[in-house]
C-alpha cells in the first residue's frame, strides 16, 4: 500500500474534475484520480450547447434563465442555486472563450446561441437563442479545452486510479461549551488498475465529480463507466443521496440504442411525428411544441407508442423529422447526430425521418451539497473538506427536471467553485489523519469479489437489473411496479453474493471492476426506486400514474435517502425530506 | 429560418425500418497477451451469434461476458466520441464502437489486435503515456499575448472554419499507431500531436504558432512523414490528417499562418 499526501484530491476527470482541477491546481498541492483518461470521459459526448443569457443574438438576462431552470425543474429547484448558475453562466463561457473553445461564431464574430427545450423569452412567452455551442459536439470541445487548460497549469493526474473508498472519521468539536461529533474527510482509496495495488491518498480536500450512473438502465446514452461509483462511496459511508427519483429520459435517442441525438436538432427545426405523420407535440405542448422540456417530450412520445400511435413495424418508437431542413444547414449545424444516424441504423436523415425513443440520459439527484460545493451530511451539517460537483452532485439547479444544456453549465460552475473552495479550505485546514487500517474495507470489497466461487455471472445480473429498471423504474411508475422492482433487485443483491470473477490477476483486471462497479449500480437502483416509492405525487422527471398529479402540499420537499439497514420495506434505505429554497418564484402550474 | 413545418404529414410506407433484426455467426479472433502469466502472445478464437446492428466492440462484450472474463480491453462511450478502444481490426486501425460487423467480411474471422507502435500492457491495452507525452510537447493550448478582453475574443467564421477539421480529434491514437514511421521510430511526434498543433497554429486567437512550428521543425517533427495516408485512412472522426500535416509543412516553410 502506498501513501500519497495532496491538499487536494479530486476524483474524476470530466468536466467538473477537470474545471475544479484548472483552479485548484493553480493555488493548492493537486491530485485528479481518474478509472479512466481524462479526455474519455462522459462529459464528451454532451452535444447541443451550454447556455448562459449573453443575448449576443436576441434579448436575454439571466433571469429569464433562473425562471426558465425553475420552471423546468417542476419548482423543486433550490433557487439560490439556480440563481448562482445563470448569473455565473456568462463568465463561465467567456472562461471556456478564454481558454480556446472554438465556438460558432455569428457573423459580427461573437458566440453564436440557438435555442433549446424549455429556454424561453421573458417567462415562457416564446423559444429563446440562448445556446451558446459547437456544432453539435459542444461537450467534445469542453472537455478538450478544459485538459488542454490542465495541462497547461501541469495538473497532476493518476490515470486508471479508481477510487473505492471515502476516508471518513468522527471528530470531535467543541462549539459554544458542547462537545460533538462532526464527520470530517481524511482522503480516498484508490484501486490502480494498471498494477492492481491500492494506494491511499491523504488530503484536505476532496472533491468527488466522479459523474452519473446511467447503466443502471438499459437504454441509456450514458458510457459503459457511469455506475455511480461517486455516489455509491459516499452512500456507504452515511452520505444521504438527494432527489434519486428524479431521472431524466432524453426524448431522442435512436431507437433500441439509446445512443442521443441532441436536442439541438429540435433547436435547429427538427420535430417528432407519430405514425400517422402527426406533429403530435402541437397537443401536449401548444406554445414551444417540441421545444419542451425533455420529461414532458419524453412522456408525450412513450404515450404515443402505449396508444398506438409508434412507428415501425412493432409500433415501439418515433420519428425525428429533420427532412424539412437544408442539407447544408444540417451539416453545418448538427454534424456528429446525424453521422450516428447513418452509421448505426443505417438511415438517411436528410430525406428520411430518423426512429427515436426515450432513453436514460441523466440523474437530477445526487450527493447533497450548498452552493458552494460542499456536502452536507444531512439537511445543514456541512462535512468540512468534501465537496462534490457535476452530476455526482445535487446542488439544486436541476430540481425534478433538468433543462438541455444545463450540465455543461453545472459542470463549469459549480466545478469552478468546488474548486476555489477546496483550495481555499487546505490552505487553512490541518490533514485529518488517516484512520488505521485505511484499505481494509477495500480490501476486504475486492477479496469477496474476488474468492467468492458461486458461479454466478456479473454481466448477467447486470442484465436483469437494467431489464427490470428499463421495464419498472422508467417514465411511467406506480407502486406495485416499484415494488416489484426492488424486490427484484434485493434477489440481485443476494445472487451477488455467489458471483465468480474469471480474472485471477492484478493486471487490468477489468473484470474484477465489472464486479465492483455492479455492486454501486445495484445500490443505486435500490435508492432510485425506494426514493420513487415515497415520492406519492407526479412531478418533472418522476411520473407517478397512481399519483398523476403535482402535490405541494406533502410533496414540495427534497427527498434524503439515507442507508439504513433498519428500513426493511424499502431494502435499507430510510426516506427524510429537505425543504425546497425559495428566493423570488411561486410555484405555479407548469405549461408550455 | 426555415418555415413551420407542416403539421401532418403523408409518411411513406415502411419508413424507419426496424423489426426482426437479423443474425449471423462471426468468429472473433483476438490477440491475448498477459506478461503475468506468459511472455508469448497468442490467438483465441470464438464462434458466436451476433445481430445485424452488432459492432465489434459488441462482439468483444459478449466474449467477456459470456465466455472469457479476462479479455482485456478499454471502452467507454461506446459511440465513437471518447476515443477509448482504437484497435487493429482485420489489419485497419478502427475503433471498435463504431465498426459493425455486417460491414466486415463475416466469412472469414475477425482479427482483433492491439494498436501497433505503444508497448501492449494486456490483451488490447497498450501503454498510451508515449501517445500523451508527444501531444503535451506541441503546447496544445490557446496561448495568446495582450490583454485579454472584457467579453469575447471575436473571430469571423472563416477564422473558425479554418481549423475547424482539427478540433474534432478525440485522441484516440488510430492515426498516429497506424503510422509506418511511428512504428520503426517511436519518438517521432505522430500524426495526433500533429494535429493537434495545426489545431492551434491555424487559430486565428493564438499567439505562439511560431513556437510550435520551430518545435514541429525538429528532426522527429514533420519532415519524418512520408504522406503514406494511413492515417487520414484511420482517423475514426474523418480528419484529413495528412493535408493537416502538409498544411504545417508549408506553414514552416513559409512562415505564413
Amino acid at each position: 500500500m502506498q501513501v500519497h499526501k495532496y491538499d487536494v484530491v479530486i476524483v474524476g476527470a470530466g468536466g467538473a474534475g477537470m474545471r475544479a482541477a484548472i483552479e485548484a491546481g493553480q493555488r493548492a498541492h493537486t491530485a485528479v484520480l481518474t478509472k479512466l483518461y481524462p479526455t474519455r470521459s462522459h462529459t464528451g459526448a454532451a452535444q447541443g450547447g451550454m447556455c448562459a443569457a449573453l443575448a449576443n443574438v436576441e434579448e436575454d438576462n439571466w433571469e429569464w434563465h433562473t425562471f426558465d431552470t425553475v420552471k423546468g425543474g417542476d419548482y423543486l429547484v433550490d433557487q439560490d442555486a439556480a440563481e448562482v448558475m445563470a448569473k455565473e453562466a456568462i463568465d463561465a463561457v467567456l472562461d471556456l472563450e478564454k481558454m480556446g473553445l472554438p465556438f460558432n461564431r455569428t457573423p459580427e464574430g461573437r458566440i453564436d446561441q440557438r435555442r433549446f427545450g424549455g429556454h424561453t423569452r421573458d417567462h415562457g412567452k416564446a423559444p429563446v437563442r440562448r445556446s451558446c455551442y459547437a456544432a453539435d459536439r459542444t461537450g467534445h470541445m469542453i472537455l478538450q479545452t478544459l485538459y488542454q487548460n490542465c495541462v497547461k497549469h501541469n495538473v497532476e493526474f493518476y490515470n486508471e486510479y479508481y477510487v473505492l473508498d471515502l476516508l471518513m472519521v468522527d471528530q470531535e468539536v467543541t462549539v459554544d461549551g458542547e462537545t460533538r461529533l462532526e464527520k470530517r474527510v481524511a482522503g480516498v482509496v484508490s484501486y490502480d488498475l494498471a498494477s492492481g495495488e491500492l494506494h491511499v491518498f491523504q488530503a484536505k480536500s476532496v472533491v468527488i465529480a466522479s459523474g452519473g450512473v446511467g447503466k443502471v438502465y438499459k437504454t441509456t446514452s450514458n458510457a459503459h463507466t457511469l455506475t455511480g461509483d461517486g455516489m455509491g462511496i459516499a452512500f456507504r459511508r452515511g452520505i444521504p443521496l438527494e432527489d434519486m427519483e428524479f431521472f431524466q429520459f432524453h426524448p431522442t435517442g435512436l431507437a433500441g440504442l439509446g445512443i442521443l441525438l441532441s436536442e439541438a436538432a429540435r433547436g435547429e427545426g427538427a420535430i417528432l411525428r407519430n405514425s400517422d405523420g402527426e406533429r403530435f407535440m402541437e397537443r401536449y405542448a401548444p406554445t414551444i411544441k417540441d421545444l419542451a422540456p425533455r420529461d414532458i417530450v419524453a412522456r408525450s412520445m412513450a404515450n404515443e407508442v402505449r396508444e398506438g400511435r409508434g412507428a415501425g413495424p412493432n409500433k415501439d418508437y418515433v420519428l425525428l423529422d429533420l427532412t424539412h431542413l437544408e442539407p447544408a444547414h444540417i451539416d453545418a449545424k448538427l454534424p456528429d447526430i446525424t453521422e450516428f444516424a447513418r452509421t448505426y441504423l443505417g438511415v438517411e436523415p436528410y430525406t428520411e425521418p430518423v426512429p427515436v425513443f426515450p432513453t436514460a440520459h441523466y440523474a437530477m439527484g445526487g450527493i447533497p451539497t450548498n452552493i458552494s460545493a460542499e456536502v452536507l451530511s444531512d439537511n445543514e451539517t456541512v462535512v468540512p473538506g468534501l465537496y462534490a460537483a457535476g452530476e455526482v452532485a445535487c446542488v439544486s439547479v436541476h430540481g425534478s427536471n433538468r433543462l438541455g444544456t444545463n450540465s455543461l453549465l453545472d459542470i463549469n460552475v459549480f466545478g469552478k467553485r468546488a474548486g476555489l473552495a477546496a483550495a481555499e479550505y487546505a490552505l487553512t485546514a490541518d490533514f485529518v489523519e488517516i484512520p488505521e487500517n485505511p484499505t481494509a474495507e477495500t480490501e476486504a470489497l475486492l477479496d469477496r469479489a474476488r474468492s467468492s466461487e458461486g458461479g454466478e455471472r456479473v454481466a448477467a445480473i447486470r442484465k436483469e437489473l437494467q431489464d427490470i429498471m428499463d421495464a419498472n423504474v422508467q417514465v411511467f411508475r406506480t407502486e406495485q411496479t416499484l415494488l416489484e422492482a426492488l424486490s427484484v433487485i434485493d434477489g440481485l443483491e443476494e445472487r451477488y453474493t455467489r458471483i465468480t470473477v474469471q480474472d485471477k490477476g492484478k493486471r487490468f483486471n477489468l473484470d474484477l471492476l465489472e464486479a465492483v462497479e455492479l455492486g454501486f449500480l445495484l445500490d443505486m437502483a435500490k435508492v432510485m426506486t425506494a426514493a420513487a416509492l415515497h415520492r406519492q405525487e407526479s412531478r418533472g422527471g418522476h411520473f407517478r400514474e397512481d399519483f398523476p398529479e403535482r402535490d405541494d402540499e406533502n410533496f414540495m420537499t427534497h427527498s434524503m435517502a439515507y442507508k439504513d439497514p433498519s428500513a426493511t420495506r424499502t431494502s435499507g434505505v430510510r426516506l427524510e425530506t429537505k425543504p425546497v429554497i425559495f428566493t423570488r418564484y411561486e410555484p405555479m402550474e407548469r405549461k408550455y | 429560418m426555415e418555415k413551420e413545418p407542416a403539421s401532418k404529414v403523408e409518411l411513406a410506407p415502411g419508413v424507419g425500418g426496424g423489426g426482426e433484426i437479423p443474425t449471423f455467426d462471426v468468429t472473433l479472433k483476438v490477440r491475448r497477451y498477459n506478461p503475468e502469466i506468459s511472455d508469448e502472445a497468442h490467438w483465441d478464437e470464438w464462434k458466436l451469434t451476433m445481430y445485424g446492428t452488432d459492432r465489434v466492440l459488441d462482439a468483444l462484450h459478449k466474449v467477456k461476458w459470456e465466455h472469457d472474463g479476462s479479455v482485456s480491453f478499454r471502452r467507454s462511450c461506446a459511440h465513437g466520441v471518447c476515443g477509448s478502444d482504437a484497435m487493429r481490426i482485420n489489419g485497419r486501425n478502427r475503433l471498435a464502437c463504431k465498426t459493425l460487423l455486417k460491414d466486415l467480411d463475416t466469412s472469414k474471422p475477425i482479427l482483433v489486435e492491439p494498436i501497433k507502435g505503444l508497448p501492449v500492457e494486456k490483451d488490447l491495452i497498450v501503454d498510451m503515456e508515449p501517445f500523451f507525452q508527444s501531444y503535451r510537447e506541441i503546447m496544445p493550448f490557446l496561448i495568446s499575448k495582450g490583454h485579454s478582453p472584457t467579453k469575447e475574443r471575436l473571430q469571423s467564421a472563416e477564422e473558425r472554419e479554418r481549423y475547424d477539421d482539427t478540433t474534432k480529434c478525440i485522441l484516440c491514437a488510430a492515426c498516429t499507431s497506424s503510422c509506418p514511421v511511428f512504428w520503426t521510430d517511436g519518438q517521432y511526434f505522430g500524426p495526433a500531436a500533429i494535429v493537434n498543433a495545426h489545431r492551434f497554429i491555424f487559430d486565428s486567437r493564438d499567439d505562439a504558432g511560431d513556437m510550435r512550428l520551430e518545435i514541429l521543425n525538429d528532426k522527429e517533427g514533420v519532415w519524418r512523414c512520408r504522406t503514406t495516408f494511413n492515417c487520414t485512412e484511420a482517423c475514426p472522426r474523418g480528419i484529413q490528417v495528412t493535408k493537416a500535416i502538409s498544411e504545417v509543412k508549408q506553414a514552416i516553410l513559409t512562415r505564413k499562418i
